[in-house]
């Protein structure tokens, strides 16, 4: 936590009282793909009005990022600015298929919402999103799944070449070691510029060429792809 | 209180109906000290339904909304598809589905194709004695047979501004071989057929395993990979506005 959040909880304190929606959450999440790894996750803690994303409305540029390049720097800053509390790269880097992490504590203080994103590689702008989950006031565990999104940002090529900046066609990486190369690219016939539910990768099964470099007995999942714990205290 | 509650359980069309009796009645006798109170305006409730779909590539068929009532389902899982359902699932045509079916109290009908990425907000108002249950279908119509929506929820209990939220799979309405070649999809991936009164598939409703595309080596399928779709398919919010 940084020393102005600390003060803006102070603040508050000192304002209304003790926030009643304050409350110690402890969160763990799994990474439920075949061969998908996430990137670095971002936690966020915010208000009913505030959205890292929302299905059926564009990205913003701050989603895009992360989408395409997994770069959680601007979303954080965004909840931050908005006096969120938010809690970035819990599994301290990627989380490899089928890793838990848990144990992550985080304390909402008077945030009423959570949402968590985090890229998913190999893809071009696939992500694995909560948006906006009401945090319960009712002490318990509570367990969700997440399902895969796509940005609508980048068309899905599906082509490995490092590509991960915002406007740059191509996937960044294939962190398994597991991609293919020289693939022609899968041509992306959709229209959709709307952040939607991803129609998953195609792949093929030629490392040295064919349309894609991703391995369709590798690569693809179905939805759920995370499982998340949250216990509120 | 009884008595009212007797009147308003009546179908709207009667209450009107016996209004309009009773107005005829009077002006026929201008002398008559006996008028009968009118009865009071039905009590009505609204909801709004907002649906999202959530596809790449898979534009919807104009939603159908359905009020029902005296446990009426739009579909049931392993039992072969009524013939509305084929209709739609098929061929994205709502026109099956009417008022004056049993267990089908109104028929709402959205706009037009819902595209990926969009939404829309259908209105439905009933006399509050009424309300019971919604069902909801609309054809995914890069499809040979598949649909998404609702069936039979539960309306009755929900207070003013409540919210209920769903996330809906595909099902696959089992009555058209899922064979994705030209001339046999209806939306613009191919500009083929919709309703074919044949029955050439499994016979039952299920689950939709996905299309398969020719960029998966489907060779004479029509689609491409962004027809794929995972579930959910949709998302629906149902918020009773007064």
């Amino acid at each position: 936590m940084t020393l102005r959040k600390v003060t803006a909880g102070l603040l508050l304190a000192g304002l209304v009282a003790t926030p009643v929606g304050a409350a110690e959450l402890t969160i763990s999440i799994s990474n439920l793909t075949h061969g998908n790894h996430f990137t670095p996750v971002l936690i966020a803690a915010h208000d009913a009005q505030m959205h890292l994303f929302q299905a059926g409305e564009p990205a913003t540029s701050a989603l895009q990022k992360m989408a395409e390049g997994g770069d959680i720097a601007d979303l954080a800053a965004m909840v931050d600015a908005a006096n969120g509390v938010t809690l970035s790269n819990p599994a301290a880097g990627l989380m490899a298929p089928g890793q838990k992490v848990e144990s992550i504590t985080l304390d909402s203080q008077a945030m009423t919402h959570l949402s968590l994103v985090a890229m998913i590689l190999p893809t071009n702008d696939a992500f694995v999103g909560l948006d906006g989950w009401e945090i319960p006031t009712t002490p318990g565990t509570y367990s969700l799944t997440l399902n895969a999104y796509d940005a609508g940002t980048e068309a899905n090529d599906e082509i490995i070449n490092g590509g991960g900046m915002p406007g740059t066609p191509g996937i960044p990486a294939a962190p398994g070691g597991d991609g293919g190369s020289n693939g022609s690219g899968v041509a992306d016939t959709s229209a959709n510029d709307k952040v939607h539910i991803h129609p998953g990768v195609l792949g093929d099964t030629d490392p040295a060429g064919g349309m894609s470099d991703l391995d369709s007995r590798v690569h693809r999942w179905l939805n759920p792809v995370a499982h998340v714990s949250i216990t509120v205290k | 209180m009884k008595l009212q509650e007797f009147k308003s359980s009546l179908p709207l069309s009667i209450v009107a109906l016996s209004v309009g009796l009773l107005l005829s009645a009077c002006s026929d006798n201008d002398h008559d000290n006996n008028m009968p109170e009118p009865p009071a305006p039905p009590v009505e409730r609204s909801f709004t339904l907002t649906v999202t779909n959530l596809t790449a590539n898979q534009p919807m068929s104009p939603l159908a909304l359905l009020a029902t009532s005296n446990g009426y389902h739009a579909w049931q899982s392993g039992e072969p598809a009524s013939l509305a359902l084929e209709q739609l699932a098929e061929g994205g045509d709502q026109s099956g589905y009417s008022a004056e079916m049993d267990g089908i109290d109104m028929v709402v009908s959205g706009a037009g194709i819902l595209p990926p990425g969009a939404s829309e907000s259908l209105t439905l108002t009933q006399v509050e004695t009424a309300v019971s249950s919604l069902s909801l279908l609309t054809m995914l119509v890069n499809t040979n047979d598949a649909f998404s929506g609702l069936d039979a929820i539960d309306l009755s209990q929900m207070a003013v501004a409540q919210t209920q939220s769903f996330y809906t799979p595909a099902y696959d309405a089992g009555t058209e071989a899922n064979s994705e070649i030209k001339g046999s999809i209806p939306g613009p991936a191919d500009g083929g057929e919709g309703f074919n009164a044949g029955r050439d598939d499994v016979d039952r409703v299920h689950l939709h395993p996905g299309v398969i595309s020719q960029d998966d080596d489907l060779n004479d399928s029509v689609l491409h990979a962004s027809h794929r779709f995972d579930n959910p398919v949709l998302r629906v919010t149902i918020q009773r506005t007064r």
